[in-house]
């Protein structure tokens, strides 16, 4: 019995190995150890309703006017220096045919409508959540943030942090197919 | 210039430690007295080396050299000199320096004081030592040098973390790593001992000095860290159960339980592979520890680097070192027998239930910490969960009762067989003075929370139990006071030492349940001039300045605090905001005295039109929460008390050899195999 | 405003007797209820700030706390109670969001540990204990030196038997042989009278 005793420590410890091993040599979660899983992914979007930003700016949406079609919910704001880095992606993802929603999350009115003149305006829409209450209720950590919300409504794919083309390429394209062919 | 010779040393050390790790082992294993006294001279040169490389590393801070990389990262010109100096430790490279250093100057020590120990044990303690500097100079060398150049040369710094700019985080680290990497020392013996495939009486004494030395270091690196984070971060909070300071709280605690189970092998000569297993999963705890903060697999505030690259080096390092040493001692610790009879109710009876306690405190930190980590990595990152204070709180409470409760009972205990009843008529001053403090308690602040009057309770046992055990032993009140003064001038150092020490958390005790149960706070906006009324003081703001500091702007608000129309004080708190980290920090205003502390801190001035002429004042009354510190000061008192007793520097057991004559002096020591 | 302002205090400091102090929760967060505003900051604590590290809301600066905290005192006026509350929460942001980890399957390791791990202690403990005292009184059992201890041992005893007078004999070598082999060490200087190191208490009755 000693012997099986005296062999625990070890067998402990080599186990704890594999654990740490296994997160040092995660991709994903070196490049963003804070990003957290949304248990919201797969449940029916949290109902919000938001104004537009701007009167010139179209806009203004609920989730309900999310349901029909494909939709992708983009969080930016025109202090967030990632959100700038993202945008062409995004503008992209609206050229190439997606719907594209924004919102505009924790922002001035006039900041965001100088920036959307400035760097272009892809979205369908865009709600004005000045006191981050509806981010709040998507669960939305930070900016930036893009969800997949399929045609039914649900939230089907999170993503925090900037899309890169890396992602775009890898997560965001393929989820996309795969709830359109559905 | 300099720190190229800074460069130079640091690889002539890596040389040192690599000639160190390999030519005593090989002697100790030949009985070769000269190649074991490589060792020695190795130790010597090698700490001498990592101090020049050190000294090189500060006078590239002291200087502001930012063709240093490291100094262009963590500093500043404007930085005040003390923080200019600090920074050399504030940062990853310029601490893993620190780190080495402290181990060399260990090994070091061992070489120029170590001469009463058996040369061969002393060639493979310092044959481990180095093997873990070379790994860690390699890891310096290759992955985090001090001495990488920038060019061109930028003009300035990017700055130090303003919070890290202040006296009482500039020695936590220092403190701090003596104890950490203080442990090292008895993991080196303890695989010597392995490899010796011998542990006894003697080993448990020529260990004990070490152990003693970097658990009193560790101590008050931790209370100083603690202290800080009270007074700085303006939460009033001083422990959080973040991740990295349970990682300094897992080799203490380990330690502790180390530092009790080697005086039962050095008295019985038992417990000896227990005690084993300690010295290694002490380190290994230093280690770990080491490793979390570095690797970038915890987010906190004291985090590192993050960089997986270095995470997976220390990775590497951490698998050879504890996983070799805990693969040697599945080997060879089975083979260790020896040891006196002793019953149940005894004190190694007693020391046995304080290791069994401290470990599963330790154990039960330890799943807290690393329970997200490990189900993250078993759900592939799809699961995240949180283990915050409320789960530590509720584990580490139920086990510390115990633990208290036997502190006072077990020096009351003899060897072999401690006779209970007087062990029970012993502890009645406790027992009184415990039922005492809990109704005082209950008495005193009736309606506060339930298990404070028990913590007081607790406390007392400790400390009145303490006491008596004291008075026991000088036999105060018994005898005459001439006699009992005799007495207390013979007490060795090492006893007084562990009255102390026990008082000292006894008297911690009583900090930790003043200021969690009774604090009291108030919230409030206050304008220039306004009073405030609420936990039975007046806080007025009586002004707020705007000012410049040498590399911050600040808000300093006067807040005037009034007892029943009397001033108990004028106190000061600023807003700082450093404009080249772009950050703000608070500096409280407190007010100790013995019984309580007053701390004030001013907020942000209100962001609206109506109400930007006030600002966001908070005000507590935290009782007891000095004696948080002083415990922890009567605790490191202790430990140098017991560190400066005459007879670890012996460090020899006494042979009793009474059936052989007294030709033979008491003291010899065991004679070693290479003699 | 002056005396309202004293009463909010008064009345935040009454009933925050022994909530832990907050550097985050601004005067214009605090709800008229005392009542939900205790329990609002009870909760608190209880929730994680998400892009903080290790902090509560109740004592992060961050904004995301702040809207938190203030989410929270919105349930609690629309009359969740506060499981409903927290719920509300981890729906959205997960187990994560919680500082005490919840009591589920994938936790329960962690709950049930420390009194298993107490119970695993305490009995390894005992069995080990109890084969030690077995094998100590049997007397038999493996030599409980090693070689080199024994030889070491044997010249030792060969040295003092040597140099004691006045006369070495085989027997006194052999008799101290075997009371060192049975553990039956020489009294040790160190115990019972003199006050010495982890202070050995005396447990004669007589001196008392």
């Amino acid at each position: 019995m000693r012997r099986l005793v005296v062999i625990l420590p070890v067998a402990i410890f080599a186990a704890l190995l594999g654990v740490m091993g296994a997160l040092l040599t995660d991709g994903e979660r070196n490049n963003d150890p804070s990003r957290l899983p949304s248990p919201l992914v797969g449940k029916p979007a949290p109902a919000i309703s938001l104004p537009a930003v701007a009167d010139n700016i179209p806009g203004g949406f609920s989730t309900e006017d999310l349901k029909g079609q494909v939709t992708i919910v983009n969080v930016f704001a025109s202090w967030c220096i990632p959100c700038l880095a993202e945008h062409p992606l995004i503008t992209q993802l609206a050229a190439d045919g997606a719907r594209v929603y924004g919102i505009n999350h924790r922002d001035k009115s006039a900041d965001a409508v100088t920036w959307l003149r400035r760097h272009g305006n892809p979205y369908k829409a865009i709600g004005f959540d000045a006191d981050a209450r509806a981010s709040l209720e998507w669960g939305v950590t930070g900016v930036p943030e893009t969800f997949i919300i399929d045609a039914n409504g649900t939230i089907a794919y999170k993503h925090a942090g900037p899309i890169t083309p890396e992602v775009l390429k890898q997560k965001i394209l393929p989820k996309l197919r795969e709830i359109e062919g559905g | 210039m300099i720190a190229e010779i800074g460069q130079y040393v640091l690889i002539a050390a890596l040389v040192l430690a690599a000639v160190q790790a390999i030519v005593p082992l090989w002697g100790a294993a030949r009985g070769d007295a000269g190649l074991m006294m490589v060792g020695d001279r190795t130790a010597i040169a090698q700490a001498a080396a990592l101090l020049i490389a050190f000294a090189a590393l500060t006078h590239g801070f002291v200087t502001s050299d930012f063709s240093l990389s490291v100094v262009f990262q963590n500093s500043h010109s404007l930085k005040p000199m003390l923080y200019k100096v600090s920074g050399v430790w504030g940062n990853h490279e310029g601490s893993m320096l620190l780190w080495v250093l402290v181990l060399a100057l260990f090994s070091a020590a061992v070489a120029v004081y170590g001469r009463n120990l058996p040369p061969t044990l002393k060639a493979r303690v310092l044959s481990i030592q180095a093997m873990i500097g070379f790994a860690f100079l390699a890891f310096i060398i290759f992955t985090s040098n001090p001495f990488a150049r920038l060019s061109p040369a930028p003009l300035d710094g990017t700055g130090l973390n303003p919070l890290l700019q202040d006296p009482g985080l500039a020695f936590h680290p220092p403190l701090l790593y003596l104890g950490y990497v203080g442990f090292s020392m008895a993991f080196s013996f303890a695989i010597a001992a392995l490899i010796e495939g011998r542990v006894d009486a003697a080993w448990g004494r020529w260990v004990r000095p070490w152990t003693l030395a970097a658990w009193t270091f560790l101590t008050g690196g931790i209370a100083l860290g603690s202290w800080w984070a009270y007074y700085e971060l303006g939460w009033g909070g001083w422990w959080f159960w973040d991740p990295v300071e349970n990682a300094s709280f897992m080799p203490w605690l380990f330690g502790t339980a180390l530092l009790h189970s080697s005086i039962v092998v050095e008295k019985r000569d038992a417990l000896k592979s227990w005690t084993i297993l300690l010295a290694i999963l002490t380190f290994s705890m230093s280690l770990l520890g080491t490793f979390l903060v570095r690797s970038g697999v915890l987010t906190s505030v004291h985090a590192f680097a993050t960089d997986p690259e270095r995470g997976v080096f220390i990775l590497a390092i951490l698998a050879i070192a504890i996983g070799g040493a805990l693969t040697l001692f599945a080997v060879r610790a089975p083979g260790m027998k020896g040891g006196g009879l002793f019953a149940p109710a005894s004190r190694e009876g007693a020391l046995i239930a304080n290791n069994m306690l401290l470990t599963l405190a330790a154990a039960t930190v330890l799943l807290g910490t690393l329970y997200p980590l490990i189900l993250e990595a078993l759900s592939g990152g799809e699961t995240r969960v949180s283990v915050g204070p409320p789960f530590f709180n509720a584990t580490f409470g139920p086990i510390m009762v115990p633990l208290v409760l036997l502190m006072a009972i077990g020096p009351l205990m003899a060897w072999k067989r401690g006779n209970l009843r007087t062990a029970s008529r012993k502890i009645i001053p406790a027992a009184i003075a415990a039922l005492l403090a809990i109704g005082v308690t209950f008495l005193a602040v009736p309606d506060g929370p339930g298990l404070a009057p028990f913590a007081m309770g607790l406390a007392a046992w400790l400390a009145a139990g303490t006491i008596a055990e004291w008075g026991g032993r000088i036999k105060l009140f018994s005898s005459p006071p001439s006699v009992s003064w005799r007495r207390l001038s013979g007490q060795p150092r090492s006893a007084s030492g562990m009255s102390l020490a026990h008082l000292g958390l006894a008297i911690m005790i009583v900090g930790i349940t003043g200021s969690s149960a009774w604090r009291t706070e108030l919230v409030t906006t206050l304008s220039p001039g306004e009073t405030v009324e609420g936990a039975g003081y007046a806080v007025t703001l009586e002004s707020v300045t705007e000012g410049r500091g040498p590399n911050y702007s600040f808000e300093r608000a006067t807040l005037r605090i009034e007892e029943d129309g009397e001033l108990v004080t004028t106190m000061h708190t600023e807003r700082r905001f450093f404009p080249i980290a772009n950050q703000t920090t608070t500096e409280a205003g407190i007010r100790t005295t013995l019984l309580s502390d007053l701390y004030g801190v001013i907020g942000e001035r209100g962001r609206t039109p109506e109400t930007a002429d006030a600002w966001t004042v908070r005000f507590f009354v935290n009782p007891l929460v000095p004696w948080i510190w002083l415990g922890a000061l009567v605790m490191v008192f202790g430990g140098f008390l017991s560190l400066s007793d005459r007879r670890h520097r012996v460090g020899a057991p006494r042979r009793a050899a009474n059936t052989a004559p007294p030709a033979n002096p008491p003291t010899q020591p065991l004679p070693a195999p290479a003699e | 405003m002056r005396q309202i302002t004293a009463a909010l205090a008064i009345t935040l400091m009454t009933f925050l007797a022994s909530a832990a102090p907050s550097l985050a929760v601004e005067p214009d967060e605090v709800l008229a209820d005392p009542v939900l505003e205790n329990r609002a900051r009870e909760i608190s604590t209880e929730l994680r700030c998400v892009v903080c590290q290790n902090q509560s809301i109740d004592d992060s600066d961050a904004d995301i706390a702040r809207d938190m905290r203030l989410l929270v005192r919105e349930r609690l006026v629309a009359g969740d109670n506060d499981e409903e509350v927290v719920n509300y929460i981890v729906a959205r942001y997960g187990d994560f969001v919680l500082l005490r980890p919840p009591f589920q399957p994938n936790t329960l390791a962690l709950w049930l540990a420390p009194p298993i791990m107490a119970v695993v202690i305490a009995t390894l403990s005992v069995l080990f204990y109890q084969t030690y005292q077995r094998r100590r009184l049997a007397g038999t059992g493996p030599d409980p030196l090693s070689p080199s201890d024994r030889a070491e041992l044997d010249a030792l005893v060969e040295r003092i038997a040597r140099t004691s007078p006045p006369n070495p004999s085989n027997m006194q070598r052999s008799r101290f042989r075997a009371e060192i082999e049975a553990g039956l060490k020489p009294p040790e200087p160190d115990s019972e009278d003199a006050p010495t190191d982890g202070g050995e208490q005396t447990d004669d009755p007589q001196r008392a």
